[in-house]
């Protein structure tokens, strides 16, 4: 275990700020897209990929490997951005997001991208194959990991409540969830469109261990992890309060910027900001 | 064909004989173990039986994460639970993924019986056969069913194998192989072919002799690999028999009745009648009762039979 001195968490966001404009222009060159979501997640893939994780680009396939699985699929320009500035494809790759003939589809394929470890777009799939991935570390004797992202609009699928108590119930402390508490989903605020709060009960009601940070924070982050590291016996949930756009101020906590592409004015605009680690909002949602 | 053995009652035991052969092999089930017969390989191997509870769609997404980690998961419950219930998960976790998930559905058809409509799953076949990357298996009898099983083994990538509750008559030997993509002739004749899975296979063979008595002799095919299809040995039968009659414990919408049509239509038009569930849900009853009402018996092969050669 790694002491917080050992970190070198200005890298971190550096990185983080990185892939932001990588999600940003990737999304400006498709033409379509989910921004918001994406740079709500920036960071918390930033610190997994660059500091967390068990991963090398040059054998994706090791079986020893820790796993990361986007839940909430509609998120993949931050999982290419940070898959590519790992060093799995190049980031040139990054321009061809969702145009034909790419590998990089509109929503993750395992098949098609090297360092993508599930398929996912169809919403509150993820943690039930996190959880199979956990139980094979079990069946094979594996010491990896599994990380998984959700979305807080994405926990209204009864799925994610059913493989929540499976995670709890076979005491995964192999995974680790994250849940992106942005508070907005596509028709306006999770509160609003159909309430999936108290967070924070549910979870802990269902035999998680929760934690509570500020998703922007790279220390907090980092230190999440390594906390659930401790963790015996149960699976981690780590909510994580977030601005949805992080990072672009017209886009932040604008609920139009669930799944709109910037046009070349707003693409430049944002571009700016982004140099000059622009943020409107701080990140202290209420109780979730 | 004295002898009747329970399609699932087959998988229960061959599943438990590849588990210790091959340490991949998980099992997974939506608490109808008892029933689907995964309880024996719970039994042999509980670190690799899975109870997901009553969720099947979580069965499917973690049976995809096992796959992905590198097992070979099978995951069973009632045909009706594991298809239709599931669709999205089979499509996006485990088919889009070309994942390597064996989805094993026993009570398949009508022949649940007494549990009712609710429960006879009539249009899993249809729907599993769309599914890009799915192969769909519909074994006729209990060693076909251990064959089968084998096979989903060897092959990478998901697999569908539909299976039944009641007993059903032994056709083939423990020796009969089993190859994905290729049906089997178990009676020649060139008057007429039907080509038959599942439980009605059997009855298939029942009905040729019916047949052959009143001087028809038909060709049976066993066509227990749905997809990939013997579309060549269809076409087959077409240009050397005339007339092709299907028989399934099924929709005869987008079932075998479909699949047939579809290559009958597009490589050598003739002829086809398709015995199987009209377009109605099913009921309570016996199973023998139900297969009387919804015209699934070798007489209703005979007569769809008839109809054919009357026009000829």
């Amino acid at each position: 275990m790694m002491n917080a001195g050992q970190v070198d968490f200005n890298y971190l966001e550096g990185k983080a700020g990185i892939l932001r404009k990588h999600i940003i222009k990737m999304i400006g060159e498709a033409g379509s897209g989910h921004p918001g979501g994406s740079l709500s997640a920036a960071d918390i893939l930033t610190v997994l990929y660059f500091q967390v994780m068990n991963v090398d680009p040059r054998s994706p396939k090791d079986p020893d490997r820790d796993r990361f699985v986007l839940s909430k699929g509609h998120g993949a320009p931050a999982l290419y951005a940070a898959l590519a500035e790992k060093g799995y494809f190049p980031v040139e790759e990054l321009w061809n997001l969702r145009k034909i003939n790419s590998p990089l589809q509109g929503h993750p394929d395992m098949r098609k991208v090297p360092g993508v470890e599930m398929s996912t777009g169809s919403l509150g799939q993820g943690l039930s194959a996190a959880n199979g991935m956990a139980l094979a570390a079990r069946v094979m004797g594996k010491n990896y990991r599994v990380y998984v992202v959700l979305g807080d609009g994405e926990t209204q699928e009864g799925q994610i409540w059913e493989a929540a108590m499976t995670s709890a119930h076979y005491g995964l402390d192999n995974v680790t969830a994250f849940l992106d508490f942005n508070q907005l989903q596509i028709d306006g605020p999770c509160a609003e469109v159909k309430s999936p709060l108290p967070f924070f009960e549910k979870w802990q009601a269902f035999g998680w261990e929760v934690m509570e940070i500020d998703g922007h924070n790279v220390k907090e982050i980092w230190e999440a992890c390594q906390k659930a590291m401790t963790i015996k016996g149960k699976p981690v949930m780590v909510i994580c309060r977030t601005i949805k756009g992080r990072g672009v101020s017209f886009m932040e906590n604008e609920v139009d910027w669930h799944g709109k592409a910037p046009d070349r004015e707003q693409l430049e605009k944002a571009m700016a900001e982004l140099e000059r680690g622009v943020h409107r909002h701080e990140s202290k949602n209420s109780h979730p | 064909m004295s002898q009747k053995i329970a399609t699932r009652d087959a998988y229960g035991e061959i599943l438990v004989e590849l588990g210790k052969k091959n340490p991949r092999i998980v099992a997974l089930d939506a608490d109808l173990s008892k029933s689907t017969k995964t309880a024996n390989f719970k039994k042999a191997f509980p670190q690799r039986f899975f109870n997901m509870g009553v969720a099947e769609a979580d069965m499917m997404g973690t049976a995809a994460g096992l796959a992905a980690a590198g097992l070979i998961p099978f995951a069973s419950t009632f045909a009706v639970f594991a298809t239709g219930r599931v669709y999205d998960q089979l499509r996006n976790s485990i088919a889009y993924p070309n994942l390597n998930v064996k989805i094993v559905a026993t009570h398949a058809g009508i022949t649940v019986g007494e549990d009712g409509g609710s429960h006879q799953s009539i249009e899993d076949i249809a729907i599993m056969r769309v599914m890009p990357n799915m192969t769909v298996i519909v074994p006729a009898d209990g060693p076909e069913t251990k064959k089968a099983v084998e096979a989903a083994v060897e092959m990478d990538g998901p697999v569908y194998i539909r299976l039944g509750r009641s007993g059903v008559p032994v056709i083939f030997s423990e020796e009969e192989p089993f190859t994905p993509g290729r049906g089997k002739i178990l009676r020649e004749g060139s008057d007429i072919s039907i080509i038959a899975v599942g439980i009605m296979v059997s009855k298939a063979l029942e009905a040729a002799q019916t047949l052959s008595q009143k001087g028809i002799e038909a060709r049976v095919i066993n066509m227990s690999s749905i997809k990939p299809l013997d579309q060549d040995m269809i076409v087959q039968a077409a240009r050397e028999t005339g007339g092709i009659v299907t028989a399934e414990e099924h929709s005869i919408i987008g079932g075998l009745g479909g699949a047939v049509s579809e290559v009958t239509a597009e490589r050598y038009p003739v002829p086809v009648k398709r015995v199987g569930v009209q377009d109605t849900f099913g009921e309570s009853g016996s199973p023998e009762l139900l297969l009387e009402k919804y015209g699934l018996t070798p007489e209703n092969i005979v007569k769809a039979v008839e109809e054919i050669l009357q026009k000829r």
